[in-house]
């Protein structure tokens, strides 16, 4: 199925602080604007995908959406998987287009913890909260030691790759934090559970995110000629939590890498930019690894001399990621992959033609990769 | 009855809950043993409790006794505090620790940060935090 599916309209709301508004609002602000984008109108869609809010999950999310929205969808609902979640949703709504359970999909995400509750990023783990083991950050932090201290990975190296997405983030006039990081200012950015630091950490933000979805053919017939193809995608479900995984610095986004890869036909060599979900600077580290970009504990050699800024070889998060632009949980990493195979990012590569993008969610215990192609 | 700093800071120790599965590994804790799980069936070993074994979902678990001896994984300290009761200990480790027998737990390591190398061997040691047994190590070469 290779290119039979395409992402016909990209969607978004601005992103930071948007007091007063609920998850509803934003989602439907973000299908609007991916709706028109598409120059496709709302009676058309006939599937409704959406990743619940992160911050304050509900029963039936899908279909008080779906009210909302005034449609009642052939196919449609919530799925959890963290932030993997919009990419399986997006390969879930290819799958169902490819077999004519629905011909127009919305896939969408919106959340608020920036004005409403960022308790579900900093909760305690079950009983383990009685030794301290607390919040998102100390699982990845957890990784990070294993990865620096068996292979020798850098503080230095993480923050190579802090200086590379922030560099373009500043470029972005929608992100969030507009503002360049050097190496100086890594070093002394302050621990927040050692050994990551701050700026190893992605920001906290309101906003939402939509794509539509149809197939190349039904693309074509609308006239719609910045549709971007769909050439590959796959998932890798970790699952276990941290202490539980046989080897911590590796995951099973090498399965979802390599069975996006294997769809699309191509290799890492193939790749002309890429799109990695950035919650913390080691996830970026360890998703190229799996990916086949650098070897297993190369990772961090591989991250470093501008090799992942505009202009080097692989230059990733080209508006900025979840480190700068937004850290809504993956969605933007989609429509900037687009605005790329479109020939319309602000940071442009040129001649791209191949993107990849990964999303994942919990402390890497769940992955979603989606490779993308130049615009029909 | 007056109220002490100290009442009010064990007043917010996020306490385990012990549940039908995990009461017995709490108690044994509170008897200075830490214990794990085996399955009946095909022998795995493992932590958290649990009721099934993850391996061959037989309902056949048995406790036994760990030895105490253990390898350090990996470990973070944390500059932040998420909660109360820990942000008035800063900084401090949690490890990943694996059993010689085979499960893995969360847990600290009593020395201090610096001393601490992957796959260091470790040696349980049982302390008392707010009135809970909790399962701690501590270097074997420090």
């Amino acid at each position: 199925m290779r290119g039979n599916v395409v992402i016909a309209g990209i969607g978004q709301t601005a992103f930071g602080k948007l007091p007063g508004r609920g998850t509803i609002s934003l989602n439907i602000e973000a299908c609007r604007n991916a709706l028109a984008d598409a120059r496709i109108g709302k009676d058309a869609v006939d599937a409704l995908l959406v990743k619940p809010p992160t911050s304050n999950p509900q029963f039936m999310y899908g279909q008080t959406l779906a009210e909302a929205i005034g449609l009642q969808p052939r196919v449609g609902g919530a799925w959890d998987q963290g932030g993997a979640a919009n990419i399986s949703l997006i390969a879930f709504a290819a799958m169902a287009i490819e077999h004519r359970q629905c011909e127009v999909a919305l896939v969408c995400y919106a959340d608020n913890p920036r004005t409403g509750s960022r308790h579900a990023y900093e909760k305690a783990w079950g009983d383990d909260a009685a030794f301290g083991w607390f919040g998102v950050p100390a699982g990845y932090a957890m990784l990070a030691r294993r990865h620096m201290e068996e292979f020798g990975t850098t503080s230095d190296q993480l923050g190579a790759i802090a200086v590379a997405i922030r560099r373009h983030g500043a470029a972005n006039p929608n992100a969030q934090l507009r503002k360049t990081l050097t190496l100086a200012q890594y070093r002394e950015s302050p621990w927040v559970v050692d050994p990551l630091r701050r700026d190893d950490c992605c920001l906290v933000s309101d906003g939402a995110a939509a794509v539509v979805l149809m197939s190349a053919q039904r693309a074509r017939s609308e006239g719609i000629d910045r549709a971007v193809p769909i050439l590959g995608f796959g998932q890798g479900q970790t699952s276990w939590d941290v202490a539980q995984r046989a080897d911590l610095t590796r995951t099973a986004a090498e399965i979802s890498g390599a069975t996006a890869f294997g769809m699309a036909r191509l290799e890492p060599t193939d790749i002309d930019v890429a799109q990695i979900y950035d919650c913390f600077t080691i996830t970026v580290l360890m998703t190229l690894e799996a990916y086949g970009f650098a070897p297993h504990g190369k990772g961090g050699p591989y991250c470093e001399g501008g090799r992942l800024e505009i202009g080097g070889e692989l230059p990733i998060n080209t508006a900025g990621g979840l480190l700068s632009e937004t850290g809504m949980p993956g969605l933007q990493l989609v429509l900037e992959g687009v605005r790329q195979m479109r020939g319309e990012a602000t940071l442009q590569v040129p001649k791209a033609k191949t993107c990849i993008v990964s999303n994942q969610g919990g402390i890497m215990h769940t992955h979603s990769t989606l490779i993308l192609g130049e615009r029909q | 009855m007056t109220t002490t700093t100290e009442d009010m800071i064990d007043a917010a120790f996020p306490a385990p809950e012990a549940t039908d599965v995990s009461a017995p590994y709490w108690r044994a804790l509170d008897e200075g043993r830490l214990d794990f799980q085996r399955c009946g069936a095909c022998g795995h070993a493992w932590l958290p409790p649990r009721g099934e074994c993850p391996r061959c979902l037989a309902r056949q678990a048995k406790w036994e006794t760990a030895s105490g001896r253990a390898r350090l994984l990996s470990w973070v300290v944390y500059h932040h505090g998420y909660h109360p009761y820990f942000a008035a200990r800063l900084p401090y480790n949690v490890a990943v620790v694996e059993l010689a027998e085979g499960p893995r737990l969360i847990s600290n390591i009593v020395e201090p940060a610096e001393k601490l190398r992957i796959d260091a061997a470790l040696a349980l040691v049982i302390q008392r935090e707010a009135g809970f047994a909790l399962p701690r190590f501590s270097l074997v070469n420090p």
